[in-house]
């Protein structure tokens, strides 16, 4: 029952990504892209681990916390960039 | 029968948590200003993630053998860092904004 349940949790999640992807594409400020880019891999990482879950493998937590630290560095620099002009002053 | 019981707790959260990620990206995609869109996102980290981390925990608990904690941490950072990143994201499209209004015209006649 899990694994069919994982399997359609995976299908919304994909659903999700392609809904960020739209975002991403035509968003009409800089600022939605970049929030899409955030919530594209917040969806990433629950990907993730609903994929570990999927696979019985414990080793997908590790991705998902270095996916989880790197995308938030990668927000706050781009919003730094987007506010000076430069991201270290 | 635990293990029945904790199948089937596993399989609403991953349904509950994916339905999140879901209805918030589609609030992402379909809401129409910059501010309204913000909303939308942060159901997909709290309630998505959230939910999704339990589901794993839960598993992991049961099926392997073992307390496994380690998806607190994903959740605890998480937690930590929406708000920051999304507070940076508003401060930079306000100071935008401030920056592109003009002043009114002078009136060379007054």
């Amino acid at each position: 029952m899990i694994e069919i349940t994982a399997n359609i949790a995976l299908t919304l999640l994909a659903l999700a990504m392609v809904l960020c992807l739209i975002r991403l594409l035509r968003g009409p400020d800089i600022a939605d892209r970049i929030l899409a880019l955030d919530t594209l891999y917040i969806n990433a990482l629950a990907t993730l681990i609903v994929l570990g879950i999927r696979l019985q493998n414990s080793v997908f937590f590790e991705t998902a916390l270095i996916i989880g630290m790197l995308g938030f560095v990668g927000t706050v620099v781009l919003s730094k960039y987007l506010i000076r002009g430069d991201i270290i002053d | 029968m635990l293990v029945t019981i904790a199948e089937v707790l596993i399989a609403a959260l991953l349904l509950v948590g994916s339905g999140f990620a879901l209805v918030g990206s589609y609030g992402l995609a379909k809401l129409g200003d910059f501010y309204l869109r913000l909303h939308g996102p942060a159901k997909a980290t709290t309630m998505g993630v959230g939910s999704a981390l339990v589901a794993s925990s839960l598993y992991f608990t049961v099926f392997d053998e073992g307390i496994s904690v380690h998806e607190v941490l994903v959740a605890a950072f998480l937690f930590m860092s929406a708000p920051v990143s999304v507070h940076m994201l508003v401060k930079a499209v306000l100071k935008n904004e401030h920056d592109r209004k003009r002043m009114p015209p002078s009136r060379p006649d007054a």
